[in-house]
């Protein structure tokens, strides 16, 4: 029977975050089933206060083949960290 | 009824249970649903254990041995809970009609006046509630699913349907077990059988049907074979 059921992608927003990270994925029939087996999963040792499933086939990926493309032109960009101005005196908290 | 007769009721229906699901570990027809019932067994478990330490302080016995040192004869659990798995469908008609069944009279229990037997009852209640969410939803895709799935849904429905009336014997009335269980079965589209048929009881005082020795068998060899073993 395995690989009739499709694949969802689970996400679980732990209970002091704030987003929905991805923690796994299983197999299931439909959404509602999904959850419940997301619940089993991936919270047994209360992991998260919220779950999401997703259709593996709804989500886009970045091909590794565009890798270069996609990311190596971020690497010699140091100017977009926030590194190139003075702190004035007296600031505090920063 | 006794304290320690409901107790022990309580107890033995929640220990048989975890014995049967457990049996499905390994052998589901896929992972997910070895792992939802590997967690149903093992809340069962922990349920029989609270309400069997409770109920052997009264009669002198630890846990283990009211759960591994008695006979069939002594188990006060219901039928339903100790018939064989059969396939997917019977243990889904299983599960939902023994949490029908456990989850009001957990919720009845919780607001009793024993402290102690409300307090197991109020924990024990949430899981309830999702053992009845897990065999609603088998249900209701096995029932409205294919032609075959629906054939053994129903086969499964009547065939468990007549110890049902021994869990609606007691404190649960029939009419609040059925308001749970009839919209299932609508929506599973299964015909929810007659309640006039045969009636099976005897549960309740040690009177078993054959496959509660053969499950005794297997759950106590260990324990009969190396007295007081611990891992």
């Amino acid at each position: 029977m395995s690989g009739e059921w499709p694949l969802w992608e689970v996400f679980v927003r732990p209970r002091r975050g704030l987003s929905h990270g991805h923690v796994g994925s299983l197999r299931a029939p439909d959404a509602v089933m999904a959850l419940r087996n997301a619940r089993d999963l991936y919270t047994r040792r209360q992991e998260g206060v919220s779950i999401w499933v997703v259709p593996a086939t709804a989500i886009t990926a970045a091909s590794p083949d565009e890798k270069d493309a996609f990311f190596d032109p971020a690497a010699d960009k140091v100017y977009r960290h926030p590194t190139f101005y003075e702190v004035p005196d007296g600031v505090r908290h920063l | 009824m006794s304290d320690v007769e409901r107790l022990l009721q309580l107890g033995d229906d929640a220990l048989i249970a975890a014995q049967r699901f457990a049996e499905w570990h390994a052998s589901s027809p896929e992972m997910e649903e070895d792992v939802a019932l590997a967690n149903i067994a093992l809340d069962q478990l922990g349920a029989a254990r609270l309400l069997l330490s409770y109920a052997g302080e009264s009669l002198g016995k630890d846990e283990d041995t009211l759960a591994y040192q008695r006979d069939d004869r002594d188990f006060r659990n219901c039928l339903l809970v100790e018939l064989p798995n059969g396939d997917f469908a019977v243990t889904m008609a299983k599960l939902l009609f023994l949490s029908a069944y456990q989850l009001p009279l957990y919720t009845a229990l919780a607001a009793g006046p024993d402290e102690r037997l409300a307090a197991i009852a109020a924990k024990t209640r949430k899981e309830s509630a999702y053992h009845l969410d897990h065999g609603s939803q088998w249900t209701i895709r096995l029932g409205d699913g294919t032609e075959e799935s629906h054939r053994r849904m129903q086969d499964a429905v009547d065939q468990v349907w007549p110890y049902t009336h021994e869990l609606t014997a007691g404190e649960v009335s029939r009419a609040d077990w059925l308001a749970i269980v009839e919209p299932v079965l609508d929506e599973a589209t299964l015909v929810r059988p007659a309640d006039d048929g045969w009636a099976p009881t005897g549960g309740r005082s040690g009177v078993h049907t054959e496959h509660l020795s053969y499950l005794l068998a297997e759950m106590q060899v260990l324990h009969r074979a190396y007295p007081g073993a611990k891992w």
